[in-house]
């Protein structure tokens, strides 16, 4: 298999940086998935593709809008009505969900060169992404598991929050590194460590 | 100004998009009927008050949304999704609750 490049390789400087002294309060990684899969349903359709979603990745969507939910290695969240994002750690889940959800039911399209996804964990992850966002990010307004879609200076960005202190973002590839090095600057002031 | 999506919440106006009046009706693409189709096009209610908007969620979920926003205050007094079929995924207002 051809080895994938990360698009954040020039600006990846693992360690800890900015005002660490009394500690770092942020831990910036990329995850990495080998699959980042968008599934939509056509209106009517939505029971199916919920239950394509257990049988392939054996994630039990919870209902309604938004919700979600991570195993560790596999990760499901709602953006949109009837549009689902599913990540895996491996490869090959479009081609497993292509055999699953028909076009009587909805549509697979494979994110996996698209998108890149940015973990973003610690005390502080909350307030910096706050910084970023127009959202609310604390806990009973964003459960664990859930997803949110939304934009930082027309970036569309998806957000899952994986930990109490813990959020996945996937933003498009080709911004993703610029996005990155904003996210360290506004780590700065906190102290961070990239791993 | 907040617009709340019926899937996402409160957001803030800069992630949706204003897609034109609300109240217009489309001729039938066939219709020769000039005086509608120049309706259509041109003729606008501009009301001092509530006035029925199309707003697309466009920085969010991405769903076309119908407003009623009030062109004096800003208020807006209600938000629907503009096509049906999103009926069951209208659920966040309800769990807010909860």
């Amino acid at each position: 298999m051809v080895e994938r490049q990360s698009p954040l390789e020039p600006e990846f400087h693992v360690g800890s940086h900015g005002n660490f002294e009394h500690g770092v309060e942020i831990i910036l990684t990329e995850t990495r998935p080998g699959s980042i899969v968008q599934l939509a349903a056509w209106p009517g359709e939505e029971k199916k593709l919920i239950a394509a979603i257990r049988t392939v990745a054996g994630l039990a969507l919870p209902d309604g809008a938004g919700g979600g939910l991570s195993d560790g290695v596999k990760s499901v969240f709602g953006f949109a009505p009837g549009k689902f994002t599913v990540a895996d750690e491996v490869e090959g889940l479009a081609a497993a969900f292509a055999k699953v959800v028909t076009p009587i039911i909805g549509t697979v399209t494979d994110l996996s060169h698209g998108r890149t996804a940015i973990r973003i964990a610690g005390p502080k992850a909350e307030w910096v992404l706050a910084k970023f966002f127009a959202i609310d990010f604390a806990l009973p307004a964003f459960p664990i598991g859930a997803g949110r879609s939304t934009t930082h200076h027309d970036v569309f960005a998806q957000i899952q929050r994986t930990g109490a202190d813990q959020f996945d973002i996937y933003v498009f590839r080709s911004f993703a590194r610029s996005f990155w090095k904003a996210l360290c600057h506004a780590s700065e002031e906190v102290g961070y460590e990239v791993q | 100004m907040l617009i709340t999506c019926p899937y996402c919440g409160p957001r803030d106006v800069i992630e949706f998009t204003y897609q034109g009046d609300g109240n217009r009706e489309r001729p039938d693409p066939a219709s020769q009927n000039f005086e509608a189709w120049n309706a259509y096009v041109y003729d606008r209610l501009n009301p001092a008050g509530d006035h029925n908007e199309i707003w697309q969620h466009s920085g969010g979920c991405r769903t076309h949304l119908r407003v009623v926003r009030n062109t004096l205050t800003h208020e807006i007094s209600s938000v629907a999704f503009a096509h049906g079929g999103h009926g069951s995924a209208a659920r966040r207002k309800a769990e807010d609750k909860s």
